[in-house]
């Protein structure tokens, strides 16, 4: 599937919850159920230190795709992940370069994705797209 | 008594909601909300008086020189010190620690020491790194117990002929605890060391007698204390701040100008380079004069009750743990809920209206001391109620619904 097809995917889901409640519950089932990331991978040098909660992320080639994985200390910021894993894992390095992030707005997170939260999650994408640049030269 | 209701209506922004709920405000050691009478004199000052301090000839000039230096005697006042101009204005906290911490660079020499607490927010640990890095002397640190007090035994066995300054802040931001800072500043001067107290912590709660303390530095900042952001106060006894260089150059700081030598102004203007926040320190002098109508008595009586009652109802709550249980604490209470992130907490509890601050408080070596990512602190002003109290403990007994 397609990063932009992920994300309507993603956005039709969302749009079956009535409050603010019953979508954190539904972040909070996601974050519960992240696969877990490898030990050997939960190490300072993928974690990104964000001033509320911390955030591991490890990227792979597998072919011309890229496989994260990653996980938080945090429940919400890991449900979060959960999304943008199954949004940007598996995909190829341009179509991750290319990514548009306005499906974050219209599931009514933008909140736990400005800098200013300081919970990692926006350096999560930011690395996410370093991985794809890295990647991508690497051919 | 205070009626509370009333000093409420004072506040305007504790009238709204937040994501549909009314306004909870538990953050207010972050910052404190401000009352009309302070959002309104900054008005006045920018429709009536504005016009460039210490300088110029002309009538609104004057005017708002004087207003600026009245502001600067209710300060001197307000903390009992000897001269105005032992009272400088800066920008808040972080600046009065950094101007002294800078000062001392001249002084210090290698093999010299600079005693902090593990108690300090970290605008009170860094500068002094960074001194330390600068001079080559060697900073020291006063350990802390499980009830996140001070162990004074400890400070007293750190003071030797080689402590050159002591820096401690008067209440703890991250925990509330009150340090013993007149046993401190007295311990210090024993061996001959000067001592600073950051008391941007306890400006909001108690009014520091800076002659009976005898300390040497207290600086705070206005925001935390109902007054403008970007206001503070630098209290230094003059023998200390003639002996320290200026920390900024430029205009207002400088008796003579030329190429070959400058001479420094006399104090308070030798530290107040530039033109300074004027509508701030004036209207810092507003929220001063409203702060001590309130009463600080009051203010402490209400405190002192929400958190006896804050605490007690927390405690209700199964697997809550409070960080800092000293007896001699201010209104803060600092907490996690076992198994449970509180940004998670942080986060939810937004939602149904409650702001309190969530993270490390900027004060990392207090949480890693207690192996923990950060708390969650509900911090209580006098404009808050035991209402409020039961909105927060049902709002935290919904989260860890959802989150368990």
């Amino acid at each position: 599937m397609k990063i932009k097809d992920i994300q309507e995917e993603i956005v039709d889901e969302f749009s079956m919850f009535d409050d603010w409640m019953q979508r954190y519950e539904y972040i909070i089932e996601l974050g519960k159920n992240l696969p877990l990331i490898k030990e050997e991978f939960k190490v300072d040098e993928n974690l990104i230190k964000g001033c509320q909660s911390k955030v591991w992320l490890q990227g792979e080639q597998n072919e011309d795709k890229i496989i994260f994985t990653a996980d938080s200390d945090a429940i919400l910021t890991k449900g979060i992940i959960a999304i943008l894993i199954r949004v940007f894992s598996n995909q190829t390095p341009k179509d991750i370069i290319d990514a548009d992030m306005g499906f974050i707005d219209e599931i009514g997170l933008k909140e736990h994705l400005s800098p200013t939260r300081a919970n990692g999650l926006v350096s999560m994408i930011k690395n996410i797209k370093m991985y794809a640049l890295a990647f991508n030269t690497r051919g | 008594m205070l009626d509370i209701q009333k000093i409420r209506a004072d506040f305007p922004i504790l009238q709204q909601k937040v994501n549909g709920k009314p306004l909870v405000y538990f953050d207010n050691g972050a910052t404190s909300q401000k009352p009309q009478v302070v959002i309104d004199a900054i008005s006045k000052y920018y429709q009536e008086i504005n016009a460039n301090i210490h300088r110029g000839v002309h009538t609104l000039s004057q005017l708002a020189t004087d207003a600026y230096e009245i502001a600067r005697g209710k300060i001197q006042n307000h903390i009992n010190a000897k001269h105005a101009h032992e009272v400088l204005f800066t920008s808040g906290t972080t600046f009065g620690i950094n101007l002294v911490a800078n000062g001392f660079a001249s002084i210090l020499k290698p093999g010299d020491e600079v005693i902090v607490s593990h108690l300090e927010h970290h605008s009170n640990i860094v500068p002094w790194q960074m001194l330390c890095e600068k001079t080559g002397a060697t900073l020291k640190v006063i350990p802390m117990n499980e009830k996140g007090e001070l162990v004074m035994a400890e400070y007293d066995k750190l003071l030797s002929d080689k402590t050159k300054i002591v820096t401690v802040n008067h209440i703890s931001n991250a925990l509330g605890t009150i340090n013993p800072i007149k046993y401190m500043i007295d311990k210090a001067h024993e061996v001959g060391a000067a001592i600073l107290i950051d008391g941007a912590q306890s400006v909001p709660h108690l009014k520091p007698d800076v002659r009976a303390l005898d300390c040497d530095f207290y600086a705070f900042s206005g925001h935390k204390m109902c007054g403008p952001t970007g206001t503070g106060i630098l209290y230094g006894k003059e023998a200390w701040l003639n002996k320290l260089p200026p920390y900024q150059g430029g205009g207002e700081m400088i008796k003579e100008v030329s190429f070959e030598k400058t001479t420094y102004a006399e104090l308070p203007h030798k530290f107040e380079a530039g033109t300074p926040h004027i509508a701030g320190g004036i209207v810092l002098g507003t929220a001063i004069d409203y702060l001590n109508e309130v009463g600080f008595e009051n203010i402490q009586q209400q405190e002192l009750e929400l958190l006896a009652y804050a605490t007690e109802r927390l405690s209700e709550i199964e697997g809550l743990r409070i960080y800092g249980n000293s007896e001699a604490k201010t209104s803060v209470i600092s907490f996690n809920i076992e198994g449970i992130h509180p940004y998670d907490i942080g986060s939810i509890i937004d939602k149904l209206g409650i702001a309190v601050r969530t993270g490390h408080h900027c004060a990392q070596p207090i949480m890693n001391f207690f192996g923990i990512p950060g708390t969650i602190r509900a911090s209580f002003s006098f404009y808050n109620t035991k209402e409020e109290i039961d909105a927060l403990v049902d709002a935290v007994k919904k989260a860890q619904l959802m989150l368990s």
